[in-house]
């Protein structure tokens, strides 16, 4: 592996820049897409400023809150299984932490590229549910078990469309390693037409589709946000939480939803990368990180779009979408992939 | 039909039975959740204690009682004038509409009847209170369902007509305006103008919201065939307002019994609905709202010249007797039964709230429906909780 930058480290202090980097980054991300659609463009759409006190257009007022959050008094309830509660954050964000490894920002950028790549990222998504569910558990309230138990059914459910959504793509690529997925892109022809090469979205769409409406569902997000259902279960598995808890749930919330959108433009809008007679590698090194923060960004939006748009299902009938529309759809979708990649 | 004792203790053994049921066959105990008295989706202290069984309820019964404020005993030491101001805070969101009534069944007692260009002014205030209740429940039945973009169209939208009442009242909440033999004031200048201009935004939102819940195919799957109430069981529970009219009940008080206000005049349309369930209900109350904005039209268009207050004695002293008057309000029919001894307050204040009695369905209605279908179906219902717990 070449090193990511023109200076020659060893393994532990390359492995460390990388971590430290990934971790303010993936952190940066997520503070402006809170700002951006939390706070500002779903004010927007609902006829209001948001906030407009803290910062030149409320833009610190993230950090007033952290602030806030990280004040408040650490609250356990009294029959709750302290030690499961205390650590149900953490599972939720260590797996969204985990996620990020090895998505490709760059040429080199990725701290480590795995062979098994999409694989991986897809199974620690799932760890979340561990940590819903034991959250849901350790509160000892009827709302958060609700919530918990919802959310195990709704994550379980929708894991399934996503791993056949994403199957599609592989079988394009022929690989499971994410890089060599965003190369296929930047490398690929539209019917021998290379200008914008050939990202996904177009030969899946889909997959893509299939993709955004589970990653919606993983992200419980409206239309899919029974576990949380404010207006019914009052919160579902946060119910009990506070403080530098909640914020921890709060920050793996929105982390998540700008490692899937991270994912999904690796997978569907060709990743870091821009068409291979676009830029020289050499200028992907720093551009790269810039255009798929972009691209993340850009469907994180579509994300709150759809959330602040949507009224909510119920548990069974989000149920029934799974299993009776979206997996047969993806099951033929790769069906038909595979034939069109033997056929041609 | 059997008593209403006898039909709660049947309820309690079916209850008690079903929970028999879940622990023997299945081998699970029910859960018991209280939703509420301090429940995002109780509109204010209500609290329903709900036996689940999963996610299913096996039993739900509502309890009351928690904002009781003791209205009816409070009017009996208040003069006439003053017990308006009181019952404004019943339906707080349709102040004005709380007024009439008892102002109606005091002018019968003491044989006075407001001109003619009150009676005009009372009912498109009347209106445009219904308006500004049922405008916000149209975003609520949003929020209920976790769309909560709605709801700030319908605080928006609402603040046009609020502005109207303001601008005519001096109250935007809470006008207090009328008064035995008329009302307290005529019109500002220009507030006929204004006021239909307000329709035009009122009718704009309803379009809005048509497009982001009725149209939506996910609230129709939340909504359609949830909590269905067939025309019988409305009857028998007494409901009233949009609630029967969703039902089927071709009942409207404004076009059927109407007293003193100047619905005869104006040609519009009561509609009703025959599903019966939550969409019925959103639905009737879409049209309603449509219909109050082209009242209010023809009613600033066809407003009589006079007086808007009758001759009346500076201390209003009611005569004895006994009188009873119901309006139409937002949440249905609301009544006041005024017990009179000649004295400067009543004898005895009956109120027939709304809320009260369409809320005396959810047992029957929350039984065997999923938790998220009980925030529909009490969405749906629509109740204030100032109308409940009176």
């Amino acid at each position: 592996m070449t090193p990511m930058l023109a200076v020659d480290w060893a393994y532990w202090q390359e492995t460390l820049v990388k971590v430290g980097l990934g971790l303010v980054a993936v952190l940066l991300l997520t503070g402006a897409v809170v700002y951006l659609y939390l706070f500002k463009f779903v004010s927007f759409m609902q006829s209001r400023l948001g906030p407009m006190e803290a910062g030149p257009y409320g833009s610190m007022q993230l950090l007033a809150e952290v602030g806030k959050w990280l004040q408040k008094e650490d609250v356990f309830t009294e029959n709750s299984d302290r030690i499961v509660f205390g650590l149900a954050p953490a599972i939720v964000m260590s797996s969204t932490f985990l996620m990020f490894v090895v998505i490709p920002a760059g040429p080199n950028a990725v701290i480590s590229d795995l062979g098994t790549g999409i694989y991986y990222v897809l199974a620690m998504t799932s760890i979340a549910t561990v940590g819903i569910l034991s959250a849901g558990w350790a509160s000892a309230n009827k709302y958060s078990l609700i919530g918990g138990l919802r959310a195990a059914g709704q994550l379980i459910a929708y894991e399934l469309p996503l791993v056949l959504a994403v199957v599609g793509v592989v079988i394009q690529v022929g690989s499971l390693n994410l890089q060599d997925i965003v190369h296929a892109q930047s490398d690929g022809a539209i019917f021998g037409w290379s200008g914008i090469g050939n990202p996904f979205i177009f030969t899946q769409f889909v997959g893509f589709m299939i993709f955004l409406i589970a990653v919606q569902a993983e992200l419980t997000q409206s239309p899919f946000d029974m576990p949380i259902a404010e207006s019914e279960l009052v919160g579902g598995y946060q119910v009990e939480y506070t403080g530098i808890r909640f914020l921890v749930f709060f920050i793996a919330e929105f982390a998540t939803a700008v490692g899937f959108a991270a994912v999904a433009s690796t997978l569907f809008l060709g990743g870091w990368a821009l068409p291979a007679d676009w830029a020289s590698e050499s200028t992907m090194h720093w551009l790269g990180p810039i255009v798929i923060s972009a691209k993340a960004v850009l469907l994180v939006g579509v994300v709150f779009w759809v959330r602040f748009s949507l009224p909510r299902f119920r548990e069974d009938q989000l149920q029934q979408l799974a299993w009776k529309f979206l997996i047969p759809v993806a099951l033929l979708n790769i069906v038909v992939t595979g034939t069109l990649k033997v056929a041609f | 039909m059997t008593s209403v004792t006898d039909r709660q203790k049947l309820q309690y053994i079916a209850a008690q039975a079903a929970d028999a049921r879940v622990n023997v066959e299945l081998e699970t105990e029910g859960m018991t959740l209280n939703l509420g008295p301090q429940h995002p989706a109780t509109h204010g202290t209500l609290r329903i204690i709900a036996q689940l069984d999963g996610e299913q309820v096996v039993h739900a019964e509502p309890v009351a009682g928690y904002m009781h404020r003791g209205y009816e005993k409070l009017t009996e030491v208040r003069t006439y004038p003053q017990i308006t101001t009181l019952i404004n805070r019943i339906d707080w969101l349709g102040s004005f509409a709380n007024e009439v009534p008892f102002i109606l069944a005091a002018e019968q007692l003491m044989e006075v009847e407001a001109p003619e260009r009150a009676m005009w002014i009372r009912t498109i205030l009347f209106e445009l209170s219904r308006i500004s209740n049922l405008i916000l429940f149209l975003g609520d039945m949003g929020v209920q369902l976790g769309a909560v973009t709605p709801v700030f169209f319908a605080f928006r939208d609402r603040e046009f007509v609020l502005d109207q009442i303001e601008a005519a009242t001096g109250g935007r909440f809470h006008p207090n305006f009328d008064r035995i033999g008329g009302l307290r004031d005529d019109l500002p200048k220009g507030w006929l103008e204004s006021t239909k201009g307000s329709m035009d935004k009122v009718r704009d939102f309803c379009d809005q919201i048509e497009d982001l819940l009725l149209g939506s195919e996910i609230f129709q799957t939340r909504t359609r065939g949830i909590g269905i109430v067939p025309t019988d069981v409305a009857m028998q529970y007494g409901l009233s307002g949009p609630n029967a009219r969703a039902s089927g009940i071709d009942w409207d008080v404004r076009r059927d019994n109407c007293i003193g206000l100047a619905y005869p005049e104006l040609d519009w349309k009561v509609w009703t609905h025959t599903d019966g369930d939550s969409f019925a209900r959103f639905w009737v109350r879409i049209q309603e709202v449509r219909e109050a904005a082209k009242m209010v039209d023809q009613l600033c268009d066809g407003l009589p010249a006079g007086p808007v207050m009758a001759k009346v004695p500076r201390i209003i002293k009611v005569p004895a007797g006994e009188a009873y008057v119901a309006t139409e309000n937002p949440l249905g029919e609301m009544g006041y039964y005024i017990v009179s001894e000649g004295d400067l307050t009543p004898f005895r204040v009956k109120i027939r709230s709304a809320s009260f009695s369409n809320m005396s369905i959810t047992p029957w209605l929350l039984r065997g429906v999923y938790v998220p279908d009980i925030i529909t179906i009490l969405g749906s219902l629509y109740f204030i909780l100032g109308d409940i717990d009176r």
